[in-house]
């Protein structure tokens, strides 16, 4: 069976013609491939982002009840324009990817160091929402945050209550903080003390944070500040400074204010 | 060894042929990156298996066909690029209808391009043999991969985890049984040691398979090739 391969058909122009019409078969092939599929994968992300959002929002325990009911909850993924808080419906969330728009210089704008509590260099002028929904009322809305932690960005999801000032849950799910110590901003025992602190105070100033002294539960600032991580400044800080940060003038506050009014 | 690569067969050889005989993975040591990492799970090792059992037969049927107008001096570049296109066919179908598993497999299933079995059949047999026996030399090297693969996978997840496609099997000592998991075999050196064992088993039985000692044989020659 064995024969010789085309080693008498040398010739250059020979070789260009079989080079392009490989290339050409093989770039149709795979156009097509992905053409024709590509509603399948992006209903799959979706599907994947949802999941991995109520895997991370069921870890709270006040959450889990509520998911525990998945059926009659409804999340719905929306693009808020950061500077006036209303939808940008024009741009699907599918399609937004939010760490290409920090850095791309049309889609983001470059913090003065003043304004950049969290440490992100850039904003991107866009960010997805989860709003969950059950029947007509909304029941939580779900913002994604971030910032310079320890060693490494830190990222999560804050979820309010529909008040706009009302944090029912603090979770993170990228972090490269100390295990045992910064590390522990994703154990249970020190995220569940999110649970009902609030925004801000009257006036409409921020105070939600981490407490650097022991905090007392009967003081004032309890409504706001929930206990540090011991060993583990820099983390803490971090953390107050990423949650100031976007529910902030430069983060979610217009959004906020939206939604709780 | 007493069958060469590419010699004459019947189909039926040609086909089973890779399977015990000429196991790409047991006596030609190819394919061996991602029998490590993709076999921690019955279930990955059988997506790997498809996707590379799909690619393999299709390449070789595909570069049979055209092997005759291939020009020599770019016939590496030729083969890889239907290889590589076919491969991300493969990988975008995954992410089509197996998108749980895809992620799980991750970048393993774009390195089938790289994987030297497919552009190992490519370059020995299909640039030399008719379409029909290019497909079936392809399909029989897939086998003999997915072979070895499910092999490797079923006895990691059994021993590392108790289960076999996720479904219990030995009662695991945290809730309350008697089998204690293997953690090593949730790591991908663990398959080094599995696919060791494979190949010892397999010379133990076939031993023309054994090669010849060039000079005096260690004493571990053996069992840790």
């Amino acid at each position: 069976m064995s024969e010789p391969t085309g080693a008498r058909q040398e010739g250059a122009l020979r070789t260009l013609a079989v080079a392009a019409s490989v290339c050409f078969v093989c770039s149709v092939l795979v156009s097509a491939t992905v053409q024709l599929l590509r509603p399948r994968q992006e209903a799959n992300r979706e599907r994947e982002r949802e999941r991995q959002i109520m895997a991370i929002v069921a870890r709270q325990p006040a959450l889990a009840h509520m998911f525990a009911t998945l059926e009659e909850v409804d999340v719905r993924a929306r693009i808020v324009e950061l500077a006036t808080g209303l939808y940008a419906d024009w741009i699907d969330p599918l399609e937004f990817d939010v760490r290409r728009a920090e850095r791309d210089p049309a889609q983001s704008v470059e913090l003065p160091p003043e304004r950049d509590l969290a440490r992100i260099g850039r904003r991107a002028n866009l960010a997805t929402v989860y709003e969950v929904w059950r029947g007509e009322r909304l029941e939580l809305v779900i913002l994604p945050v971030s910032g310079t932690g320890y060693a490494a960005m830190i990222r999560g999801y804050l979820a309010v209550a529909p008040d706009g000032n009302t944090v029912v849950g603090l979770v993170f799910y990228e972090h490269g903080e100390t295990p045992g110590l910064g590390g522990d901003i994703e154990e249970p025992y020190w995220i569940d003390q999110w649970e009902g602190k609030k925004l801000r105070d009257e006036e409409g100033r921020i105070l939600i944070g981490v407490s650097m002294d022991e905090l007392d539960p009967t003081a004032p600032e309890a409504a706001y500040m929930v206990d540090g991580i011991t060993g583990a400044t820099r983390t803490s800080d971090a953390v107050t400074n990423l949650l100031r940060f976007w529910v902030g003038a430069d983060g979610f506050e217009s959004y906020l204010r939206r939604i709780g009014s | 060894m007493k069958v060469g690569i590419g010699t004459k067969a019947g189909p039926a050889r040609t086909l089973s042929r890779p399977l015990f005989d000429e196991n790409p993975i047991a006596q030609q040591i190819l394919g061996v990156c991602s029998a490590l990492a993709v076999t921690r799970t019955l279930a990955a090792s059988l997506t790997m298996s498809i996707a590379l059992v799909c690619v393999l037969t299709a390449s070789n049927a595909a570069i049979s066909a055209i092997r005759h107008l291939i020009p020599r001096s770019i016939r590496l570049v030729v083969q890889i690029t239907i290889i590589a296109s076919l491969v991300i066919v493969a990988d975008q179908v995954l992410q089509a209808y197996a998108y749980g598993m895809s992620r799980e497999l991750s970048v393993f299933v774009g390195l089938i391009i790289t994987n030297c079995i497919v552009l190992g059949r490519a370059e020995g047999y299909a640039m030399h043999n008719g379409v029909w026996s290019s497909t079936l030399d392809g399909l029989g090297n897939g086998l003999g991969y997915s072979l070895v693969l499910v092999l490797v996978g079923s006895t990691r997840e059994l021993l590392g985890a108790g289960t076999l496609l996720g479904r219990k099997v030995f009662a695991v000592a945290s809730e309350g049984g008697w089998f204690e998991p293997i953690g090593l075999m949730r790591m991908p050196p663990s398959a080094f040691f599995v696919i060791g064992f494979l190949i010892w088993a397999l010379r133990s039985w076939k031993t023309e398979q054994v090669e010849e000692q060039a000079s005096a044989p260690l004493p571990t020659a053996e069992g840790g090739r």
